[in-house]
C-alpha cells in the first residue's frame, strides 16, 4: 500500500510491480502528481556537496535517459545543463569541494568563467560572479509526464491506482501496520509506503512517529513565451535564485524565501511576485518587458539536511518512508524509487542507503547538503 | 465541431485531443490542463476554461455546475517583470 500518488509512489509501484510483487495500491487524495511533483519546478541536477544526493542524481539522470523507451511515454526529458555561479570566495572554496568529489564520482561538471557563463546563457549579468560550474548532463523533464509515464505502465502491470481517495487513518497491531482507513473504507494491510510529500508528517503521526521534516512554501513563476535563446538552468545560491527556460519559450524562476514560515498554506503571494521580479531583472535585465502570466506554490518537505528519509523506522513494523525530499525529489526519483524496491522486494541494494534512515538524525551525526535553494 | 477545432488557442489544442483526454480518464480541467496545457498560455484559460468545462460535462454526463473551473492564479493579466519589481526602465519601443 502505497500512500501519494506523485512521482516517487508512481515511480514505486511501477517498480515494485515489473518485480513482480502482488497486490500493489496507491492511494492520491486528489489527482496523480496534485501535490509537490506536479509544482516542481522540473529540474534535474547532479551538482550537490553531499556524496549521497550526487550518487542518487548522476544514477536517476542515467534512468531518465532510459524512461521513455521503458515506458513508452515522451516525458520530455532534456539535457540542457545547469549552471551554478560563485560570487564570493567562500561559494569558490565550497565548489572546488564539490566538484573534485563529484569528478571523482565521475560527473562531467567543470568550473567555467563568466564570460563562457554568458555564451552558455545570453544576456546573463555576471557582474560580480567570480566563477561557475557547469554540468552539461543536467537538464529537466516534464513532472506530470514522467509521473503519469510510471502510472501509466504500473496498472499495465496491475497495480491498482486510487484517485480522490485520502487516507483518515493508519492502524497498528502489536507494533505492526494492520491497516489503513481512507474516506472510502477500510483495507488491510501489513505494509505501508509514506509518499506523501509535505503530508508525510501527518501520516507519520497517525502511527505515532515522529519525522524530522518541516514542511515549508516554495514558490514559482512562469512568463509568456518568447523565443527559445537558453537550455541551461541558472542557479545562484547567493540569491537563492533558479531559473530556465522551458523547450516551449516560458521562463521558469523561483527562489528560495528564508523568512517563509513552516506551514501548509500554498497559496501565491505577491511579495514572492515583487521579489521574484527584482531578482530576475538583476540576472538577466534584458527580461524587463517579458510578462509573467502564472505564479503558484507548492511545499518542500524539508529535513535537517535537507537529504531524504528513506526506509523503515524503529518502532513500527512495515512502515516505510520516501520522503523528506527537501525540494528535490522529483530529479531524485527513478533512482530512489527503484532502491526502494530492492529494499521491500528483499533484494540486496546495489547503492546503499543506510546513512538515509531515520535513525541518523538520533545519533546527532548528520552533515547537510549544501547546494539548496 | 469538429476533431481539429481549436479550443485553447494559447496552446493550439483541439477538441479531439480534450475529448481523447477525457477517455483517457481526465475528467477535471485541473488535470486537463497539466496533460494538454490548456489554461497555461497567455490568456491562463479565460478563453478555453468554460468550454473545457462544458465538453467535460457533455461527455461524462454532469452538469457543468459539477465541472469545477481550475485554480485561478495571479496575476489576473499578464505583466511585465520590470512593472512587478518596480524599476523604472527606458522605452525601447
Amino acid at each position: 500500500m502505497i500512500i501519494g500518488g506523485g512521482v516517487s509512489g508512481c515511480g514505486l509501484a511501477y517498480c515494485l510491480a515489473k518485480r513482480g510483487f502482488k497486490d500493489v495500491v496507491v492511494l492520491e487524495r486528489e489527482y496523480l502528481a496534485s501535490g509537490a511533483t506536479g509544482r516542481c519546478g522540473g529540474g534535474i541536477r547532479q551538482q550537490w556537496s553531499t556524496e549521497e544526493n550526487t550518487k542518487l542524481a548522476m544514477e536517476s539522470v542515467r534512468l531518465f535517459g532510459q524512461l521513455d523507451e521503458e515506458l513508452e511515454y515522451e516525458t520530455e526529458f532534456e539535457q540542457g545543463g545547469y549552471l551554478i555561479l560563485a560570487y564570493t570566495d567562500q561559494e569558490v572554496e565550497q565548489y572546488k569541494k564539490n566538484v573534485a568529489m563529484q569528478q571523482k564520482l565521475g560527473l562531467d561538471v567543470r568550473f567555467i568563467d563568466p564570460k563562457e557563463a554568458r555564451e552558455i546563457a545570453p544576456h546573463l549579468n555576471t557582474e560580480g560572479v567570480l566563477c561557475a560550474t557547469y554540468c552539461p548532463s543536467d537538464g529537466s523533464a516534464n513532472p506530470f509526464y514522467v509521473t503519469q509515464a510510471y502510472a501509466e505502465a504500473a496498472k499495465c502491470l496491475g497495480v491498482q491506482i486510487e484517485l480522490y481517495t485520502p487516507v483518515t487513518n493508519i492502524e497498528k497491531r502489536g507494533g505492526r501496520i494492520a491497516s489503513v482507513v481512507t474516506s472510502r473504507g477500510k483495507i488491510e494491510t501489513p505494509l505501508i509506503v509514506n509518499a506523501a510529500g509535505g503530508d508525510s508528517v501527518s501520516l507519520a503521526k497517525m502511527v505515532g512517529v515522529e519525522l524530522p521534516i518541516v514542511p515549508t512554501r516554495h514558490e514559482i513563476m512562469v512568463t509568456e513565451q518568447v523565443e527559445p535563446f537558453f537550455t541551461t538552468m541558472v542557479i545562484s545560491f547567493k540569491h537563492g535564485v533558479y531559473f530556465r527556460q522551458e523547450k516551449r519559450g516560458g521562463i521558469l524562476m523561483g527562489y528560495g524565501d528564508p523568512d517563509e514560515r513552516p506551514g501548509f498554506d500554498i497559496t501565491s503571494s505577491m511579495k514572492f511576485l515583487r521579489t521574484m521580479s527584482r531578482k530576475i531583472l538583476n540576472l538577466m535585465p534584458a527580461l524587463h518587458r517579458v510578462k509573467v502570466v502564472r505564479q503558484w506554490g507548492g511545499l518542500y518537505d524539508t529535513t535537517p539536511d535537507a537529504l531524504p528519509i528513506l526506509g523503515p523506522v524503529d518502532g513500527v513494523e512495515g512502515f516505510i518512508q520516501i520522503n523528506g525530499f527537501s525540494g528535490h525529489g522529483f530529479m531524485l526519483a527513478p533512482k530512489v524509487v527503484d532502491l526502494l524496491a530492492q529494499l521491500i522486494t528483499g533484494e540486496e541494494l546495489d547503492l546503499p542507503i543506510d546513512r538515509l534512515h531515520m535513525d541518523r538524525f538520533l545519533t546527532g551525526e548528520i552533515s547537510r547538503d549544501l547546494s539548496v535553494v | 465541431m469538429t476533431e481539429d477545432t481549436i479550443i485553447c488557442r494559447c496552446e493550439d489544442v483541439t477538441y479531439g485531443q480534450v475529448v481523447e483526454a477525457i477517455e483517457q480518464g481526465f475528467t477535471t480541467t485541473e488535470e486537463m490542463k497539466r496533460m494538454l496545457r490548456c489554461g497555461m498560455g497567455a490568456c491562463q484559460g479565460r478563453t478555453c476554461g468554460r468550454l473545457i468545462a462544458q465538453i467535460i460535462a457533455a461527455k461524462t454526463g454532469t452538469s457543468l455546475s459539477q465541472v469545477p473551473l481550475p485554480t485561478s492564479r495571479p496575476p489576473a493579466a499578464p505583466t511585465e517583470l520590470a512593472i512587478l519589481a518596480g524599476t523604472p526602465h527606458e522605452e525601447t519601443s
